[in-house]
């Protein structure tokens, strides 16, 4: 007779989402030397959002190192290093900086596998910051997710969480496979919340429930998580059972948590940043259209961006990008349908 | 032909730099590697005809500038070639059963052998110039001597990525040894109207790093200059961009019709240039080769490629399930659904 094992109690620290990215980064630099962290101004500087702050200083300049200023080498190098048996982690500065690099990524990235029937594959993860609501420049605030969501043989990655965050980007550096990650910038510093210390990796392809609720589904990820559950909780006060899935992985899509949901609840809210058409909100739709019409109760609504740039206009720029406001109007419409 | 071009022999099969020869026996491998270059390109016909082959893009006439630079590698080394180098990637390694399957539209010639380092032949225009940059970096953070060779032509010259290679591999010091053919023709638009500097080794310069002009058609020439910017790689001394003139003399695929856009003139004399018959004249008139093992080397090539060709043809054919094969290691549930329709309609 042995006495049960105790579990162990991970140490926690209460971190931004930047600073739990640096700390995935660093551990992934400590465990597998295969780990190579390069992009523009990556190193000295440590990355125009200090996500990899110190690495370089810790790890040398082999490690984390600095590029000349063009995406298409930065990615198609990467690809170079993947395929020679290094872990290649690429930061793109900003998402909408990602175009120079879309031949190297549609071309190649995620075709490797299939092309040499597994004789190569490409363990390569991509970081980009994406999103608005910080008022940055124009083209700083693109989420282009969709283009790579439909993109063949590419994972994409976008958490909404500091926690989730570090655990999803070890498990993108650990996954043998290409994956974008992105990182939404609203909540780079504006959310802390406890992260454990140490090595965890939460899986890809697994949503979260944020909240429970049994009348209304609202599906989002990333930089949408913190406006849906705003609207949640104005929702609760009026006796609304609003359940907030947070999707975490596009690519793998997590359809098992959608489906039980709407079964539940017969109402579905989905909510992006991007434009409208063609949006990653519409590939959602169209499952749930698919496999789960008989329980809708209602039509199902989508909240997103237009379909118009994202505007470079300070003063009106919050009008684009999904608020509390518009999430709890269309919670309305369903409710009231 | 300018002057500025290296060349060991002339269309003649004169020799104008002994000093730089290699030794005979490297000429006759050089010389035999080329005749099965050829050999497979002129069959390659031949099966596309018959619809044993699918579109192949010949690179007959090109094989001093193919064989020439590949042979300069080791299976430690990278080789990115295009979808013109099948030259290149039978001389570097690649098992022509294989080489066959590839042009066939079969799986089987996608899966590289294990115990070499070559990719399949790049469809994308130059894309693969910072693959071989990231390969070689790899190899050198891991303290190996071991080179990326990629190649490219006169049209991929002017794509993005060629720039943004030459400048990565110069800026980190990678062993890339660039080969750019300057064929002439990108399709149906000359070099010429390509760019105005049509000198393009000197593309090099804008890099910080060595440009090489070298005769495409003289193997001896493009042997002993790509061996040397493998060894300057290999030392640790960073890349070279090697431009081989030489030319298209063939359309651009078996399905091609060149004379929309070009004339016999444009043509002229390159014939007379032919990289086989300058090597065959001169190792003939230097007696470091017979007319009797001539024609055994020609023998033993055909009765390789038959015995390959053979190979080739036992390969079975793939299911409508190896479409969404491979895509990941695991596939996502999407993909499980997606293989599960595939062999539904199978068994239909």
């Amino acid at each position: 007779m042995t006495a049960p094992a105790t579990p162990t109690v991970t140490a926690l620290r209460t971190m931004t989402m930047v600073a739990a990215i640096n700390d995935a980064l660093a551990l992934a630099l400590e465990r597998d030397p295969d780990v190579h962290i390069f992009g523009e101004d990556v190193g000295i500087m440590g990355g125009v959002f200090r996500a990899t702050d110190g690495l370089q200083a810790r790890f040398g300049t082999d490690r984390v190192f600095d590029t000349p200023l063009a995406e298409a080498g930065i990615v198609g190098m990467g690809i170079g290093m993947g395929l020679a048996g290094l872990k290649p982690v690429a930061e793109i500065q900003f998402a909408g900086f990602l175009y120079p690099a879309l031949d190297q990524i549609l071309s190649h990235l995620g075709r490797y596998r299939h092309r040499t029937r597994s004789r190569y594959h490409l363990p390569m993860v991509v970081r980009a910051p994406y999103g608005g609501g910080v008022h940055t420049p124009e083209q700083h605030a693109d989420s282009p997710e969709a283009i790579l969501a439909h993109t063949p043989g590419v994972k994409v990655v976008i958490p909404s969480t500091p926690r989730d965050a570090k655990g999803l980007l070890l498990a993108a550096i650990e996954d043998p496979d290409p994956v974008f990650f992105f990182e939404a910038i609203k909540l780079y510093r504006s959310v802390k919340e406890e992260v454990p210390e140490g090595h965890y990796t939460i899986p890809l392809g697994q949503a979260r429930v944020v909240t429970e609720g049994d009348d209304v589904t609202v599906i989002c990820y990333g930089g949408m998580v913190e406006v849906a559950q705003k609207a949640a909780d104005a929702a609760r006060a009026h006796g609304i059972g609003v359940e907030v899935i947070d999707l975490r992985t596009l690519v793998p899509l997590d359809t098992g948590t959608i489906l039980t949901s709407v079964q539940k609840t017969g109402r579905v809210i989905v909510v992006t940043e991007a434009p409208r058409t063609g949006g990653f909100h519409s590939e959602i739709s169209a499952t749930i259209a698919e496999e789960a019409i008989d329980f809708l109760r209602a039509p199902i609504v989508r909240v997103t961006g237009f379909d118009a740039p994202y505007p470079p206009f300070t003063s009106i720029e919050d009008a684009y990008r999904p608020n509390p406001v518009r999430v709890a109007k269309a919670i309305r419409k369903v409710m009231a349908y | 032909m300018t002057d500025d071009m290296v060349q060991l022999l002339t269309p003649s099969g004169e020799v104008t730099d002994a000093a730089r020869l290699p030794d005979p026996d490297t000429q006759r491998h050089l010389y035999r590697l080329m005749r099965r270059a050829r050999h497979f390109d002129e069959r390659a016909w031949v099966l596309y005809r018959t619809g044993r082959m699918g579109v192949f893009p010949p690179y007959g006439g090109m094989e001093a500038s193919q064989v020439g630079t590949a042979a300069a590698l080791t299976h430690e080394d990278w080789l990115f070639p295009t979808y013109r180098d099948t030259g290149a990637a039978l001389t570097y390694g690649l098992p022509i059963p294989q080489t066959i399957a590839y042009w066939r539209t079969s799986p089987h010639g996608w899966a590289m052998p294990e115990n070499l380092k070559v990719l399949p032949f790049y469809i994308p225009i130059a894309t693969q110039y910072p693959h071989a940059v990231g390969a070689a970096l790899a190899e050198a953070r891991r303290g190996t001597s071991n080179v990326a060779m990629a190649f490219i032509g006169d049209g991929g010259s002017s794509e993005g990525d060629f720039h943004e290679a030459l400048n990565f591999a110069g800026a980190l010091n990678a062993p890339c040894v660039f080969i750019l053919q300057n064929n002439g023709w990108a399709i149906s638009v000359p070099t010429r109207a390509q760019t105005k500097a049509t000198n393009l080794s000197r593309r090099a310069d804008g890099y910080g790093i060595p440009g090489v002009r070298v005769d495409g058609n003289d193997v001896l020439a493009t042997y002993v200059v790509t061996r040397e910017a493998v060894e300057r790689a290999r030392r640790g001394e960073g890349p070279t961009l090697i431009e081989t003139v030489t030319y298209r003399v063939k359309p651009h695929t078996v399905a091609d019709d060149p004379s929309r856009y070009r004339t016999a003139d444009d043509t002229a004399g390159w014939d007379e240039k032919d990289p086989v018959v300058r090597l065959r004249t001169h190792l003939l008139a230097q007696g470091h080769l017979t007319e009797e093992q001539d024609a055994e080397i020609v023998r033993e090539i055909e009765a390789e490629f038959e015995a390959a060709l053979a190979e080739a043809d036992a390969y079975p054919e793939p299911t409508p399930a190896e479409i969404v094969n491979h895509v990941f290691a695991e596939p996502t549930p999407a993909l499980r659904r997606q293989r599960a329709e595939l062999l539904a309609e199978e068994g239909q």
